[in-house]
């Protein structure tokens, strides 16, 4: 997994509550395509019109925000399916941290297994940093820092957040899930066990 | 220690290792794979790594399969290959699954709980967001991603942090009428799509003791579309009675050791919870939904919100985007607006019961000539059920197609899908935008209140007929 230490890009506004993953990436395009090629498809069903050209009235597909590297979202922010391809869509188009008041539990989840940095900031502090970008139509960059934790707005405004410890070291050091745990196999192990002799019945028998 | 919730009691017993920080490494006593696996077992073995306890996970076909009637593996050439290879890694692995035309095969969160693979006090765990449905029979089921699919595939266990706890206390007598659906979508109308955000609920209240197996898992299932990843319900004798005999369930000693171990698991009278909300069910009317998200919904008998009303301006534009997609017009009363597609099944309202709620209001009577209405069981048994019980001749006879088990037209693949700018009435879970298609226009309600609009080709509150 790549690591996240200190991101700083265009970010793009859509404050809209409750984007769902089937909006970030449609089941369709998680039948043929390879993660890498997703971008073309993340909201597809806000930036294309119905004759397949872009909408351009929709944020991603206006300059400066068609490179946007973060993206500044609404509460509640990938909510629904459990799909991963939403965090694989999102990347593949560029954008590697999102800043939201909160998030869908699953989502949230899948983010840290890919090396997407997932921002949780009150409400306000979205709204403030969103109109700041809008002011400067985008030009305004946003830095967020994982090493410090805290985002800095285009004008240098600082704001602190919390990301548990042990999802933050991974990120910064870009670890990989699985083999940590393969690390504890005799835990692992020790506990199965345990679990046999006290709840046999769970165990089907072969 | 203190007085402890059904939730810590199940998480608590799962715990390998603390991480710090609320995080724990977790023992996963169930895992279910649906159609959607094969990528996992590719990943594991591009790592070199072998499933670690094979006898722990199950699987079935459901997401991406055809529910055409006499459907096979090769019906849709396109996703076939899926198919092929899930069966090829399935078999190496040693994993159990249920294939088409079997018994168990089904939508995955149907199936765990009818074959008895679902369990009381079990952390069970799926690649699917609607696995909280499990929680209906007291185990402690969350939906995880790909890459933790991959994770538990190899270690048996999972990462996650400890939520905080909601209790959603439900009382009252509900009205004839009204269902199971019925309450979730009140609960998710009343404290919103964001309200569990960060929380796993306990249903509890006199009105949920009432409900029979099926219907908490309703209930449950839709825990996810509150933002909660994990609902739960107590396990009481009525899920005892639901479970015994049931195929993967323990006999005998071990049935009686395990309902001993199931009994010490509902909270304890003086546990606290972080949230606690009530809802009077005796007040609720059959809901629907009107926009694009679960807490766009009313009752029946109510009206479509004006966004004029609205002072939040990010909530106005929601309202005025999603009446917008949805083609309605601001204050009309939702009854009466005219529906081309009605469909019945998904994992939240496709058990016998919901079947036999929806064939007694069609029962000899004829889907409205404008509307065309499917009904799609939730399983291989269910299905085999409804036709023993003759559902399938009277949903037939009525003009209702009736189809084989699988997800269909919950998410739209397959060419399953209701067509752009039409309008179904839905007794799935989500009325995102496109979910049922692109352009599509998605009412949620119960499977009786589905039944009614077919007939009538128009939202109807289904107590009228
Ligand atoms: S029926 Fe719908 S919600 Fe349920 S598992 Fe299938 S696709 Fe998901």
């Amino acid at each position: 997994m790549e690591a996240f230490t200190v991101l700083k890009g265009v970010a793009a506004p859509l404050l809209r509550a409750n984007i769902n993953t089937d909006v970030i990436i449609r089941i369709e395009r998680l039948r043929d395509l390879e993660k890498a090629d997703l971008g073309r498809y993340a909201f597809e069903s806000w930036r294309y019109r119905r004759d397949g050209s872009e909408d351009p009235a929709f944020v991603l597909n206006r300059p400066p925000y068609r490179e946007a590297r973060l993206m500044i979202a609404g509460q509640n922010f990938a909510c629904g399916s459990s799909r991963e391809a939403a965090v694989w869509a999102l990347q593949s188009f560029g954008i590697r941290c999102v800043i939201a008041p909160s998030f869908g539990p699953i989502f949230y989840n899948n983010c840290f297994q890919n090396g997407v940095l997932p921002v949780v900031v009150p409400a306000e502090v979205v709204e403030d940093l969103a109109a700041e970008v809008e002011a400067t139509q985008g030009e305004g960059k946003v830095v967020v820092d994982l090493t410090r934790c805290v985002v800095v707005a285009p004008g240098g405004k600082e704001t602190p957040f919390s990301v548990d410890a042990l999802l933050r070291e991974g990120m910064l050091k870009g670890l990989d899930q699985i083999e940590l745990t393969r690390a504890r196999e005799p835990q692992i192990q020790a506990f199965q066990a345990r679990d046999r002799e006290r709840r046999p019945w769970l165990y089907p028998s072969a | 220690m203190g007085a402890q919730t059904l939730f810590e009691k199940i998480w608590n017993r799962h715990v390998v290792s603390e991480l710090g920080d609320g995080y724990a490494l977790l023992y996963v006593s169930r895992h279910l794979m649906h159609d959607g696996g094969s990528q996992a077992f590719l990943a594991l073995k591009e790592r070199g790594l072998a499933v670690r306890n094979p006898e722990l996970t199950f699987a079935t076909f459901d997401h991406v399969i055809s529910t055409l009637p006499g459907r096979t593996a090769e019906t849709n050439p396109a996703l076939t290959p899926r198919l092929y290879s899930m069966r090829a890694h399935a078999k190496a692995a040693g994993v159990r699954l249920f294939d088409l035309g079997e018994p168990g095969q089904g939508i995955v969160h149907v199936m765990g709980p009818e074959l008895g693979l679902t369990l009381p006090g079990t952390l069970l765990v799926c690649g699917d967001s609607h696995t909280c449905t499990h929680g209906g029979m007291g185990a402690l089921a969350f939906g995880i991603g790909s890459s933790e699919v991959v994770h538990v595939l190899a270690t048996q266990t999972i990462v996650q942090r400890r939520p905080k706890l909601m209790r959603a206390t439900f009382e009252g007598t509900p009205a004839a009428g009204i269902t199971a659906k019925d309450m979730i979508l009140n609960l998710i109308g009343v404290i919103g799509a964001a309200g569990g955000t960060g929380f796993a609920v306990e249903y509890a209240g006199a009105a949920i003791r009432a409900l029979d197996i099926e219907g908490r898992l309703t209930i449950c299932n839709l825990s996810i579309e509150l933002g909660a990843k994990c609902g739960m319900v107590a396990p009481d004798e009525v899920t005892f009675a639901h479970l015994k005999d049931r195929a993967f369930v323990p006999k005998d000693a071990a049935w009686e050791a395990a309902v001993a171990d199931w009994r010490t698991l509902p909270s304890d009278p003086d546990a606290v919870f972080d949230r606690e909300v009530a809802i009077d069910v005796g007040k609720i009317a059959p809901q629907i939904t009107w926009g694009t998200s679960p807490e766009h919904v009313v009752g029946v008998d109510g009206h479509i919100p004006d966004p004029k009303t609205v002072g939040d301006a990010e909530r106005r534009n929601a309202l005025v985007a999603a009446l917008d997609y949805m083609g309605l017009a601001p204050g009309a009363p939702i009854a009466g607006t005219p529906v081309d597609w009605v469909f019945i099944g998904s994992c939240t309202n496709s058990r016998i019961c919901d079947l036999r709620a929806a064939a007694v209001v069609a029962k000899g009577r004829r889907v409205a000539a404008t509307v065309r209405a499917w009904v799609v069981p939730g399983s291989e048994n269910v299905k085999r059920q409804a036709e023993a019980e003759g559902l399938d001749e009277v949903f037939k006879a009525a003009g209702f197609e009736w189809r084989e088990p699988g997800c269909s037209m919950c998410l739209a693949m397959n060419n399953e899908t209701v067509p752009p700018g039409q309008r179904s009435v839905s007794t799935s879970n989500r009325n995102f935008v496109g979910r049922q298609g692109p352009g599509a226009r998605t009412h949620l309600a119960s499977p009786a209140m589905a039944a009614a609009a077919a007939l009538a080709g128009r939202i109807v509150d289904v107590r009228g007929m």
